[in-house]
């Protein structure tokens, strides 16, 4: 069960009375205007007690809200978007969608990791975790956009690569570790952006690039927290205190210098102004492009290295070396 | 058993013994073995072939010819996250250290494989399960930086558990830090080879473990990207047999041999040197 959806029900409740006095005030002509007024008063502030100050692991639920914008929700707000499937060995992954389309006119690469809105949807996209194709199918589209010279748009929602037998045998590692490969010295601008689920490798597997955009409530993380807490705690129930310490949201992740710019949500997620935060994205990723497509394609790819280069947290100890 | 090496007699620092017993049990086929002959057996039980877990020093001892010249042997790992769960992360990589004997995960260096020039990069499994963090990613990048300055090939003897936990995204951001380094590395023409040991799973095998020119996996290792137990809760049916052993990887096309721990330092140096052979021997 969704913890937001939860939360925000009362909330929800409101606002259709809202609507209802609304349809009255026009239809019965009877003034409800000071009744309305109060009661989105109310609304209002019911909104900032729920949203006003969510725990880490609120968000990570906010992030998978089941009517949060999705990677097709961006890519189809795009100009003349056209789907390429296939990874030209094995079969379509349905978990990634590849294609091309404008950005403001301009030709990008896109794609996406993508989840489904009902579970018949899911079952189809299988819940946004890709197989090994799917990361194939990335390479191909990479390879496009290296080739053509055109920037590559990702857009990561996914709670992992899919671990089963399958994947397994068609070598999800080593599918994941070409696109990262590939990704590290591709010769045209990567714009990344984490609008919902970063879950570790597989949202990496399409996530290097030289600016990574990420949606306020979205989380990243090294491990889900379900899996962290069963790891460290054996007790999956302890997602909430895993969802704290991994440092997955936004504003951790820019700290660390992990990410590159923050997207605000509105007050209640994504889902509550779905067009303006597409509007607010794809805006960012034409600014990222339009600045990247400037650099001569040698200092792209250096700038790109050193962004990697330089994440650690490490210290030499210059004694060790005299003690010997 | 052969003398220790002079690289190995002025590192210094051993691993404890994890414990006195003059008997280790071969988890695979509960032979009783005396330790005393474990080394000189390679670390292979006799009976049924298994191999130990061996230690990154003894794994250097098995494949360098001679001296192993450690490099970035000080590096130390920060706390990025002032990690704790049940003890904090400070503690448990100091217990690592006293444990391993070790600085971190991996030993990094230069040395002579069969006779072939060579960096080598080892990870012990002992150390956090290998696991892959700040600093074995900055080791394996060092490593393979130098080697492109050196014009040497590049080895790495992996044993991993995947991205370190404890480091956060900080950890995972070592994929794309090794992935990178191993792209530029691959622009140079210079060969890089893995050596998958058990286990090698998740973040290392999902970069650069399957980065390589060649992989060579060592026989009866658990290799693959998610746990076993992952899969288990995930799909809830049986496994096949040997799922994600080195034999089922090479049946399903992912790596490019299965070597016995035996064979391992003449099979990398065949490799090796088919790599080195000049083009001016070019048949008339
Ligand atoms: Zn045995």
């Amino acid at each position: 069960m969704n913890v937001i959806v939860e939360l925000e029900k009362p909330l929800l409740e409101l606002e259709s009375k809202i609507e209802g006095l609304k349809r009255l005030n026009e239809t019965q002509r009877v003034d409800f205007s000071v009744e309305i007024r109060a009661l989105e008063a109310k609304a209002n502030q019911l909104k900032a007690e729920i949203f006003g100050n969510l725990t880490p692991w609120q968000r990570v639920h906010l992030a998978r809200h089941p009517r949060r914008p999705l990677a097709l929700d961006y890519i189809t707000a795009l100009d003349g978007f056209t789907e390429l499937h296939g990874d030209r060995t094995f079969r379509d992954d349905p978990a990634i969608v590849a294609g091309f389309a404008y950005l403001s006119g301009m030709p990008v690469y896109v794609l996406g990791e993508q989840k489904g809105r009902d579970t018949k949807e899911n079952l189809y996209r299988n819940f946004g975790m890709p197989h090994p194709e799917g990361y194939r199918k990335a390479q191909r589209i990479m390879k496009l956009a290296e080739k053509f010279r055109r920037p590559l748009l990702t857009f990561v929602d996914t709670p992992g690569a899919y671990p089963g037998i399958g994947a397994e045998e068609r070598g999800q590692s080593q599918a994941i570790a070409a696109c990262l490969q590939l990704l590290a010295g591709l010769r045209t601008p990567i714009v990344v952006n984490v609008t919902g689920e970063g879950g570790s490798g597989g949202a990496l597997g399409i996530a290097l690039g030289d600016h990574i955009i990420m949606l306020q409530h979205a989380w990243y993380s090294v491990a889900s927290p379900e899996a962290a807490a069963s790891i460290l705690w054996s007790d999956a129930t302890k997602a909430d205190e895993a969802a704290k310490r991994l440092r997955l949201t936004s504003e951790e992740l820019s700290e660390f210098g992990i990410i590159d710019e923050v997207v605000a949500e509105p007050l209640g997620g994504a889902h509550h102004d779905t067009q303006d935060v597409i509007r607010r994205i794809l805006d960012a990723d034409k600014r990222a492009v339009r600045r990247l497509m400037r650099l001569p394609t040698d200092e792209l790819i250096d700038r790109r290295y050193e962004k990697y280069r330089k994440i650690g947290a490490h210290t030499e100890l210059l004694h060790g070396r005299a003690a010997r | 058993m052969a003398p220790t090496p002079n690289w190995l007699r002025r590192r210094g620092a051993r691993p404890e013994a994890a414990s006195d017993a003059l008997w280790d049990i071969c988890p695979h086929c509960n032979e009783r073995l005396y330790k005393k002959d474990l080394a000189e057996l390679l670390w292979v039980c006799p009976k049924c072939g298994h191999n130990f877990r061996i230690s990154a020093l003894d794994r250097i001892s098995l494949l360098a010819d001679g001296d192993f010249r450690e490099v970035a042997e000080d590096l130390m790992t920060g706390d990025p996250l002032q990690w704790t769960d049940r003890v904090s992360y400070v503690t448990k990589t100091a217990g690592d250290r006293t444990k391993s004997g070790l600085m971190e995960a991996i030993l990094t260096g230069f040395c002579a494989i069969d006779g072939v020039a060579v960096g080598l990069g080892v990870m012990d499994f002992a150390f956090r399960g290998g696991t892959m963090g700040s600093v074995v990613g900055e080791k394996v990048t060092l490593l393979i930086e130098e080697c492109g300055r050196r014009r040497l090939p590049a080895v790495v003897v992996c044993a991993s558990g995947g991205a370190r936990m404890e480091e956060g995204m900080v950890a995972l951001m070592q994929m794309a830090k090794t992935s990178a380094a191993v792209a530029r590395f691959a622009e140079l023409g210079l060969p890089f080879i893995t050596v998958l040991t058990d286990p090698t799973t998740g973040g290392v095998s999902a970069s650069y473990g399957f980065q390589a020119d060649v992989i060579i996996a060592e026989s009866g290792a658990a290799i693959g990207f998610a746990g076993r137990r992952v899969i288990d809760q995930t799909i809830r049916q049986k496994l096949p047999d040997g799922f994600q052993s080195s034999e089922f990887l090479l049946e399903h096309g992912q790596v490019d041999m299965v070597v016995r721990r035996a064979d391992l330092k003449p099979t990398l140096g065949r490799v090796l040197r088919f790599f080195a052979a000049r083009l001016a021997a070019v048949p008339a």
